[in-house]
């Protein structure tokens, strides 16, 4: 259970990128997981209301974006889903894959802001 | 009112991520070797560390370690037996070790001076994974205790390890542990890994782990 504090890391990173749009209310919070990143979006969606408490972040919501695993497959020469967590084998030809493309992903993948007009 | 988006596409463990490659970079330039053991809590890492320890410090090969835990210096103690420097760090209540705690209680070590740093992450099969320390080497470990489905149970771990590690294997008979099933597991998640059959106590399976950690070695950059 860290989603405490990688919610925090979410929390401080936008922050400091709000510093660039003085005024502006974040709507929404886009996040890319990777299925491998070993965070439970239920407790980061529980997290994240504690943690924006009091910040810019307030009121927002947090969408997460799941990623499935992807492998190269080198016997079949292209990328492949991995849609198990218990065999990480090419889902076409059934060979063990090592080479992940996509999966572990844990990243801010953008924020909608509401913006003033900045009148002259 | 205007809505607009922001695209930001930047890594929430960033700052680790970082201070995790400052590391391997300092580490690489040192030609020391760093390994990051990860388990469930009573795999027996330390029991596992402290044989390793002992082993290399009577080669005459020179290694220390960094041992995290919530509270308690028990871990360090025990480690210290085995004659090479050792560093506790106390996380408080943190389920995993970070980068900055590695950078924090590296000061004062002539990391030139050593051929081997390991480190012992706190008990948990799940947090670590998410942690680059800056080690060259990720070695998952698990007992004949804990039932063989475990790397199929902690996928996201052991499918970010480059070596596994079986422990207590002397007491694999009372425990019904079946030996195929866990290599079979361990390979379904991790194709193709290293993997070594070990007592801490006997000393069995400790040649092979020990000759794997000076090729490792030897191997210079990644």
């Amino acid at each position: 259970m860290h989603e405490l504090s990688i919610v925090s890391s979410v929390v401080d990173s936008v922050s400091e990128t709000l510093k660039e749009y003085p005024g502006a209310r974040v709507k929404e919070v886009r996040l890319r997981v990777g299925v491998l990143a070993s965070v439970v979006e239920d407790a980061l969606q529980f997290c994240y209301g504690i943690a924006t408490e009091g910040t810019a972040l307030e009121g927002s919501a947090l969408v997460v974006k799941v990623l499935p695993v992807v492998a190269r497959c080198s016997s079949c020469a292209q990328d492949v889903e991995i849609p198990s967590l218990q065999s990480f084998r090419c889902s076409r030809c059934g060979e063990p894959v090592n080479d992940l493309r996509q999966g572990r992903e844990l990243e801010i993948e953008s924020i909608e802001i509401d913006q003033v007009e900045e009148t002259v | 009112m205007t809505t607009r988006i922001v695209e930001l596409r930047r890594g929430i463990l960033k700052k680790n991520d970082e201070l995790a490659a400052g590391l391997r970079g300092r580490f690489e330039a040192a030609g020391v070797l760093v390994l990051n053991l990860v388990s469930s809590p009573g795999t027996g890492k330390t029991a596992f560390l402290q044989r390793t320890l002992t082993e290399l410090l009577a080669r005459g090969s020179r290694a220390a370690a960094l041992v995290g835990d919530l509270e308690t210096d028990n871990d360090a103690r025990r480690l210290a037996a085995s004659g090479a420097p050792v560093r506790q760090i106390n996380t408080h209540g943190i389920c995993h070790l970070e980068a900055e705690m590695v950078g924090k209680h590296l000061d004062g070590w002539d990391l030139g001076a050593l051929d081997f740093l390991f480190i012992e992450n706190v008990g948990n099969l799940v947090c670590p994974s998410s942690y680059d320390l800056g080690e060259k080497i990720r070695v998952a470990l698990l007992s004949v205790t804990e039932g063989e489905d475990k790397p199929l149970k902690y996928p996201t771990m052991f499918n970010s390890a480059d070596a596994a590690v079986i422990t207590k294997i002397d007491i694999a008979e009372v425990c019904s542990f079946d030996r195929e099933a866990a290599l079979r597991n361990i390979n379904e998640i991790r194709p193709g890994i290293r993997i070594f059959e070990t007592s801490a106590k006997t000393g069995a399976g400790l040649g092979e782990w020990l000759t794997y950690l000076a090729e490792q070695r030897s191997v210079r950059g990644s």
